[in-house]
């Protein structure tokens, strides 16, 4: 990515693109939309470096209300589009904005290959456990039994976890906010935009219409913050109201939430988060645990981008290579002269 | 042999060879080995490979058959030919697979070890062919090829198994023999193919040495001589086409000044294309193997948004996979190219038999009113030409453009008179560059031509986002207003329309008015021009036409249809163009000859088709 001192200085303002934003009134994708407008204007990117494209979904109408190139496409296809793209030229800064219908549902294979792959793309994957825009059925991540306009006696199927799917699919960079925490939300994209690789970002976001209530055990009541831990590279993996429990590994290697000062358990005892180790298997457990649900990078890990290693193979074969021009390839092999 | 014992030398226009054998027997090896000796010894080519859509079907059996014909001669050689002249057949299937293809009075070559009683009932034999009237209308060359091989290579360190897998050389030693050709050629291949393993390129020259001299001992009574070529003069090479297709977008994306980006999932018979983008990373082609065809076509849609000269490659079913993206690229103008090497259809079909039916569905097959532009090559080396018309119509009018061939277009191969790039026509994309425009509007159009500029993304200034959704002329912001809806589809579709502006005219072989007027598209164009040539010989006035434009038609093509009383419209599926034809200009009696056998025309069934349209 070509960041240069004389990048102008940009305020979120500068990335409004001036279009009426339709989303429903205190839809949790307005939030997200400003966090990622400060994120990007704190990158230190130009502006027309930005790529903002998406599938189909009410999140997806996202790269409408960005003042930067995008593309608004197919549904479930916005991968293969942000791997094109980033291919093509991997001096943009490619974004790609999806649900868990577009994502998981339809788009599920291309979500898997292009974390394979490790193409150097930002997934903005927003959580709202729905379907909003054909308004209200249920996705992959709706919780089983629960409701909707197609599901009337509750569904019979086990959701995903979009944070196990990608680390089982072989991401180097999770991370999970929720749409009411901005402070969180911007340092997350911030973090995501530096880490060379695909990034899943996962927000857990609202649809006030079909799903209101989804998160109030993590946004409402007084105890919310028993709910949630957010974890920081290096630090201890300590939560609650009153910054008490912690999470450690038990005797099977399952993590274990426990209470400061009971037991004989000291701060010493709580796991100290390491984003960076190459080994998922805590990191899967951190994207899987339910409660507390984990927020921040769960997984930075760095290995050669599929980017990379394109460019790095097409020098590598131009160097080595008997043809240096179309020409010289038309006029190899066997060939005769006709007189 | 002694003086007086030298065959007759038989002077030949033409010769069609057959080799067929078991699908593991290497029979596309060893055509390809006689179509490159035959074309450097200045012969005309035209070469059809017909294999099964198993790697290795079951062995011995009629469906396990792998062919390969190739037409030779001095002139005028533009299809595989019907009937085959010389027939090899390594097995009793092969021989039960192809006899009906082979002329009376022509040659076959057997490998006799083969003929077993196991062998004969595999191939549904009830009595031994070679016992029973097979030489009253044939010359036999009943060889004892297995054996035979084995005792050519005894003295080399090879199991079993290794040295009984160069049979095919001996059969080639044979045939070589009988066209008096070189064995030079293939020597030095293979000594080249060969080259870190000396002990595999000794056994097959040894084996082909060995069926060389076999068939110069053992007293044939006729050989055979054909006539040099008049080529034009210049440097040849041989050509497939799928290779043929895959050079012709390099071509085009350097004339354009662009990287070439192939964002393609395998599938036959169109994987080739892919594997040579990939292997032309020397080239610095970026060619993305993508997890199914629907991503090869979307990456391909942001490679072009990233300002790469932009295609995929698929076959029939591929493409059906295809179409929403290849709306996507409708809606969104971009330009991309999209080849359907098209095969046997519906479903999987016939994977490796051509067909031409997938028209319908690249005309027709989306959404919404659609229109794209769509091109058809119609031999093995104009794939070259019309991938590159491809890449620069997409490229100058801001559009997907649909170039189809087939299975038949994309293995066989020709020689091909290597190209001057500079003779190529020039390409000029409808980039913008940073500073050229104060204010950049996505969907304001060039007067006069309907194309959109192409902002690429990265260039400072002219951020915009373009989607799906209707947009608003000029701004491209979502539109959901009714009138701006129906003006904006037909933009898009003057947009297509304005392309005739840049294609050439309908061109008629023979007189420009008579009775009939034979009309074809794709890969049929030799197997047609020969019915025709032969027919006009004769002295029916008969004329043909070949599309390369299906849209839009040339512009003459309502003028060229008016000078005759029928039209008889020939094609490889039940009739699409036919219909295409006449729903576009209806006023015209048309007929229509189609197959849909998995296997190209032949002359003589043309020959008929024609006749009996000039009588009704």
């Amino acid at each position: 990515m070509a960041t240069t001192s004389n990048t102008p200085k940009y305020t979120f303002k500068d990335f409004h693109s001036g279009q009426q934003v339709r989303w429903c009134p205190g839809c949790g994708d307005i939030a997200i939309l400003r966090a990622v407008q400060t994120a990007f204007a704190k990158m230190g990117i130009p502006k027309e470096k930005f790529v903002v494209v998406s599938g189909i979904g009410c999140s997806s109408r996202f790269p409408y209300y960005m003042a930067t190139y995008g593309i608004h496409s197919i549904h479930g296809r916005a991968g293969a589009l942000a791997t094109g793209i980033k291919l093509a030229n991997p001096d943009l800064s490619v974004w790609q904005v999806t649900g868990d219908g577009d994502a998981l549902a339809i788009g599920g294979n291309h979500f898997i290959h292009e974390i394979r792959r490790n193409i150097d793309v930002n997934i903005l994957l927003f959580n709202n456990k729905i379907y909003g825009l054909t308004k209200g059925q249920y996705s992959p991540t709706t919780p089983k039994g629960f409701k909707t306009k197609t599901s009337p006696y509750g569904t019979i199927e086990d959701p995903f976890n979009p944070g196990e799917l990608a680390i089982g699919s072989g991401a180097t960079f999770f991370a999970r906010s929720i749409y009411s925490n901005m402070n969180l939300s911007v340092d997350i994209l911030l973090e995501a935009q530096k880490h060379k690789g695909t990034s899943v970002v996962e927000f857990l976001q609202t649809c006030v219409i079909f799903n209101k209530n989804a998160y109030d055990y993590l946004t409402k009541g007084p105890d919310k913050e028993n709910n949630f831990i957010i974890v920081k590279h290096g630090e201890p993996m300590i939560f609650g109201k009153n910054k008490d429990m912690g999470l450690i590994l038990d005797e099977n290697s399952n993590i274990k939430v426990v209470k400061i000062g009971e037991n004989g358990i000291t701060e010493k005892d709580i796991l100290v988060h390491d984003a960076h180790r190459p080994d998922p298997i805590l990191h899967y457990q951190l994207a899987a645990l339910q409660h507390p649900v984990v927020f921040g990078v769960i997984r930075s890990v760095r290995k050669e981008t599929y980017d990379e290693a394109l460019y790095r193979q097409i020098e590598e074969v131009k160097q080595a290579s008997k043809y240096h021009s179309l020409e010289e390839l038309l006029n190899s092999g066997n060939t005769w002269e006709v007189k | 042999m002694s003086d007086n014992q030298k065959p007759i030398v038989e002077e030949r226009e033409h010769v069609v060879i057959k080799f067929a054998g078991d699908s593991g027997d290497g029979m596309q090896f060893t055509g390809i080995r006689f179509s490159e000796t035959s074309a450097m010894m200045g012969n005309e080519v035209s070469t059809f490979p017909d294999y099964p859509a198993e790697i290795r079907a079951p062995k011995g059996t009629v469906g396990g058959v792998s062919g390969f014909q190739i037409h030779i001669g001095s002139s005028d050689v533009i299809t595989p030919g019907d009937e085959a002249d010389v027939l090899v057949a390594l097995n009793p299937a092969a021989l039960k697979a192809n006899l009906r293809w082979v002329k009376k009075g022509g040659t076959i070559i057997v490998d006799v070890d083969t003929f077993t009683p196991k062998n004969l009932e595999k191939a549904g034999w009830d009595t031994d062919p070679l016992h029973n009237g097979l030489t009253h209308e044939h010359q036999l060359i009943a060889a004892p090829i297995t054996s035979l091989t084995k005792e050519a290579v005894k003295d080399l360190n090879v199991d079993h198994a290794t040295a009984l897998q160069s049979r095919n050389m001996f059969a080639l030693g044979i045939v070589y023999w009988l066209f008096h050709r070189d064995l030079k050629f293939t020597e030095e291949y293979l000594e080249k193919k060969f080259k870190n393993k000396h002990e595999i390129a000794e056994l097959n020259r040894l084996v082909l040495n060995a069926g060389y001299n076999y068939a110069m001992n053992i007293q044939l009574s006729r050989t055979y001589v054909i006539k040099q070529a008049k080529l034009e003069p210049g440097k040849y090479r041989y050509i497939n086409g799928n290779t043929a297709t895959a050079w012709g977008l390099l071509a085009a994306a350097e004339k354009a000044g662009l990287q070439l980006f192939l964002g393609s999932y395998p599938i036959t018979p169109a994987s080739e294309i892919l594997q040579e983008m990939e292997a032309r990373r020397d080239l610095d082609v970026i060619a993305f193997q993508a997890e199914d065809e629907i991503a090869g076509i979307v990456s391909t849609i942001g490679a072009s948004f990233a300002g790469k000269l932009a295609a995929t490659s698929t076959s029939g079913p591929g493409l059906a996979l295809k179409s929403e993206a290849l709306n996507l690229a409708v809606m969104l103008e971009l330009p991309i190219v999209v080849i359907d090497v098209q095969r046997g259809g519906p479903s999987t079909g016939l994977p490796t038999k051509p067909e031409q039916s997938d028209l319908l569905q690249v005309l027709w097959g989306r959404n919404g009113e659609s229109p794209i532009v769509v091109l058809a090559a119609s031999t093995p080396d104009n794939c070259f030409y019309y991938a590159y018309l491809s890449a620069k119509i997409a490229l100058e009018h801001m559009t997907p453009v649909v170039l189809l061939t087939d299975g038949y277009l994309a293995n066989g191969s020709k020689p091909w008179k290597i190209p001057n790039l500079d003779t190529l026509p020039h390409i000029k994309p409808n980039i913008i560059k940073a500073g050229e425009l104060k204010e950049y509007q996505p969907y304001e159009r060039i007067p006069g031509t309907f194309v959109r500029r192409w902002a690429i993304a990265g260039t400072p200034g002219y951020e915009h986002v373009i989607g799906g959704l209707e947009k608003e002329a000029v701004t491209g912001h979502v539109s959901y207003d009714p009138e701006n809806h129906e003006h904006m589809v037909i933009e898009r579709e003057n947009k297509v329309k304005e392309v005739q502006k840049d294609i050439p005219l309908l061109e008629v072989d023979g007189d420009s008015e008579g009775d009939l007027l034979v009309i074809g598209w794709g890969s049929s164009y030799g197997h047609i021009v020969t019915a025709v040539h032969e027919l006009r010989n004769e002295g029916y006035k008969v004329s043909h036409a070949h599309f390369h434009f299906i849209n839009p038609l040339p512009s003459n093509t309502e003028e060229v249809f008016s000078k005759f009383n029928k039209i008889l419209v020939a094609e490889m599926n039940r009739g699409q163009f036919f219909r295409y034809l006449r729903s576009e200009y209806p006023q015209f009696d048309y007929r229509k000859h189609t197959k849909v056998q998995g296997i190209p025309f032949t002359v003589s069934e043309l020959k008929e088709a024609i006749k009996k349209n000039l009588e009704d």
